[in-house]
């Protein structure tokens, strides 16, 4: 048995160098995200989107590949973290995951210890990013997102007085408010009472849209996902309550809602990343690359996050000059080198001209979108 | 509790017992020092000592209490809660050597107080009444715990059930719970050897327990009620001990799980893990505290040996559980191991026993 492993095991180690000799550098990608549980379908989305772009990425043919195996953690911090030692067995040098916060949160303390560079697609709470300086984003900080939507409502003068519904059960929710508040007393919006509800008393938001009518506001901001949301279109036109609607990245999704009336959301306007119906090529590509590969399914902007990861990780480490033989610390300290610097930046789906400051949270331009005739347009 | 030396059979499987954790911590130690240990088991060497204790405990109250709790994950969120919040706070001043031990002993306390409050009304209940309203009690827990905030500022410590920003924290506040997202930015103290000591106090405790005056009334109450309180036994008094004593350990195995991550949220205390350990206990055996011990370690290993089936795994995982209750307890195949035993080591046949209960 020894003897039979020993030779399996020499013959392995024969095989890497022979391999390492004539390929290119190839670098071990990991990805960790839920593909089952609750939350799989975000963690299917980054998953596809990563495999297509690492498959990109290497037919390129240049003198980097990438090797990626990603990981299932069921959306929970305990499996996440043995996902993440699993693939440190495997020789995992960068890290593009973990795709929920909570689970980030925890397998980020690890990742700085190791001091192994992680870049997350859609982990989106400061938190991720305070936890070290090894750890970047490709999303937005919950924040950010408040903070660019207060900007984007006050230069385009879209309301007068504005109400906001939000999901106080929600870190995501919650993150985005504080930051909205903060900035809009900044800028001067008039902002009424927030109005909140949880996920256990979803399903009729009618106090709250009444609460908003009562109160005056010509434009209501959601920080919410799209399943309340469509809720309060709906009960906003049982009224007859003519009001503007804004909303961040969670109201993406609304127009593919079942049993929802699309022409309920005519005129929604939301700041978001990624839309799948955009026009441009780079999003055309990607759609339809990813609807092969699904069999038709049309990607979220989890997806385009995932993609961005692997996209922006290549670009960063062609210009670090990353090689396989390197440590995971030593790749985290040249790429963190790199995507710092004033000169590095990259154009993704999720955004053009994306760079990265020493906190790790990203600096990209928001799209402001709004629904017309069933489809997201361009609002500028 | 001294009378446990003259009782052969118990010296025997306390022997196993504690011979058992001697070998698993030998293993793992010389796998450490021999450089031998991955890092998916390094990482996993903790939650395997917390779902052991948590095991261990929960045959109190499920093997030789005979009752059926179906809360037990609330008194490890308890204890993990009130420990981190000690350890985060006030205990981040402290050495360390100070601070773990005294956030186990705070988790245990609180954990043990959730027992009393729980136990209290519930162990009038007996039987499925009594798992309903565990299962309830660990869920009103974790929704409550969801939805806690509190912070910290100059002016002192601010809490609210709603939001955030109804704590009204001054700027320089600094928040130490965060609702759904729970606490973050714990300084992981991840050591196995503290795992195994709370393993062994766990064992002495529960061991003694077992064969003492208080731990025979324990076991006459699950064997039959009505002629334990019949023989003058104090119900209450004796269902309250193992509850609560099961609560207190469920304690330290939430600090010294929570001690193991730099995140904690209380969603990951759901009916789901109280199921998970009480599926541990069944598949050891009930009343058997060296199987319950084993099957925490089967199944806490077994789902991340199964990540080469991707998506599957879960799936797998399942079968070989459905599989593993199968041969561990239906009757045609105990008795097919039985024979099996018998053939191999004549002696050892009658070993089988303690273990069919309910």
């Amino acid at each position: 048995m020894k003897k039979v492993l020993s030779v399996v095991l020499t013959g392995a180690l024969a095989a890497s160098f022979v391999m390492s000799a004539c390929a290119a550098e190839t670098i071990k990608i990991g990805g960790i995200g839920p593909t089952t549980g609750p939350a799989a379908i975000y963690g299917s989305n980054v998953k596809n989107a990563m495999e297509i772009a690492v498959e990109e990425v290497n037919a390129e043919g240049g003198d980097i590949q990438f090797e990626l195996e990603f990981e299932d953690d069921q959306h929970d911090p305990e499996v996440s973290v043995n996902a993440y030692n699993h693939l440190k067995d495997w020789g995992m040098q960068i890290l593009g995951g973990t795709v929920t916060t909570n689970p980030c949160l925890a397998v980020g303390a690890e990742a700085v210890s190791d001091n192994m560079l992680l870049l997350t697609p859609s982990a989106s709470s400061q938190d991720v990013i305070d936890t070290g300086d090894n750890i970047f984003q490709v999303c937005f900080t919950d924040p950010n997102q408040g903070i660019a939507s207060a900007d984007y409502i006050s230069n385009q003068e879209l309301g007068t007085k504005i109400g906001v519904i939000y999901n106080s059960s929600d870190p995501y929710s919650t993150g985005i408010l504080s930051n909205f508040l903060a900035e809009a007393a900044e800028v001067g919006l008039d902002v009424l009472d927030p109005q909140a509800f949880t996920d256990d008393n979803s399903t009729d938001l009618t106090t709250q849209v009444q609460a908003c009518k009562d109160g005056g506001a010509d434009l209501i901001f959601l920080p919410i996902y799209y399943t309340p949301a469509s809720q309060i279109l709906k009960a906003a036109d049982d009224m007859n309550y003519d009001v503007k609607f804004f909303g961040v990245d969670g109201m993406d999704g609304i127009l593919s809602l079942e049993g929802f009336d699309t022409s309920l959301a005519e005129g929604v306007m939301l700041l978001t990343p990624f839309v799948a119906t955009a026009t441009d090529d780079a999003t055309v590509a990607f759609v339809k690359a990813y609807a092969d590969k699904t069999g038709g399914d049309i990607p979220n902007q989890f997806a385009a996050d995932g993609y961005d990861v692997v996209k922006a990780l290549y670009k960063a480490c062609t210009e670090a000059g990353v090689t396989e033989d390197m440590s995971p610390s030593d790749i985290c300290e040249a790429l963190k080198e790199v995507m710092t610097s004033d000169d590095f930046s990259y154009d993704g789906l999720t955004g053009s001209d994306m760079t990265w400051d020493a906190s790790g949270a990203v600096s990209k331009a928001p799209h402001g979108l709004i629904i017309e005739n069933g489809e997201y347009q361009p609002m500028d | 509790m001294e009378k446990k030396g003259k009782m052969k059979k118990t010296t025997k499987t306390t022997l196993t017992t504690f011979g058992f954790v001697a070998v698993f911590w030998a293993v793992i130690e010389i796998l450490t020092v021999s450089g031998h240990l991955s890092s998916k088991l390094n990482g996993l060497l903790i939650p395997v000592c917390a779902y052991m204790i948590m095991a261990i405990s929960l045959n109190l109250v499920v093997g030789f209490l005979g009752e059926l709790s179906l809360g037990h994950a609330a008194f490890m969120s308890a204890g993990a809660f009130a420990g981190i919040f000690f350890y985060t706070t006030a205990g981040a001043e402290l050495p360390v050597y100070v601070s773990v031990p005294v956030s186990f002993l705070i988790g245990g306390l609180a954990a043990g107080i959730l027992g009393v409050i729980v136990g209290v009304p519930v162990l009038r209940l007996s039987g499925d009444y009594l798992a309903i309203v565990t299962l309830a009690s660990g869920e009103i827990l974790k929704n409550v715990l969801c939805a806690l905030y509190i912070g910290k500022d100059s002016e002192g410590i601010h809490m609210s059930l709603k939001d955030q920003f109804s704590l009204g924290m001054a700027p320089d506040g600094k928040m130490l719970m965060k609702g759904a997202m729970g606490i973050t930015g714990i300084k992981k103290f991840a050591n196995f050897s503290v795992g195994v000591v709370l393993i062994v106090i766990t064992l002495i405790f529960v061991l003694n327990l077992m064969n003492s005056r208080a731990g025979r009334a324990i076991t006459a109450i699950r064997d039959d009620e009505i002629a334990a309180r019949a023989a003058g036994l104090d119900l209450t008094r004796y269902k309250m001990i193992a509850f609560v004593s099961a609560a207190v350990f469920a304690g330290f195995a939430g600090v010294l799980y929570a001690l193991n991550y730099s995140a904690l949220v209380a969603d990951k205390f759901d009916y789901n893990l109280s199921i998970n350990v009480l599926v541990m206990v069944v598949l050891g055996g009930m009343g058997n505290i060296l199987g319950g011990m084993i099957a925490a370690i089967i199944l806490t290993i077994l789902p991340e040996l199964l990540r080469g089936f991707s998506q599957y795994r879960m799936f797998i995982y399942s079968i070989v559980l459905i599989v593993m209750m199968l041969f561990n307890q239906a009757p045609a195949f105990v008795s097919w191991r039985q024979r099996l035993m018998a053939r191999i080591r004549p002696k050892a046949a009658g070993k089988q026993d303690g273990k069919e209960e309910q």
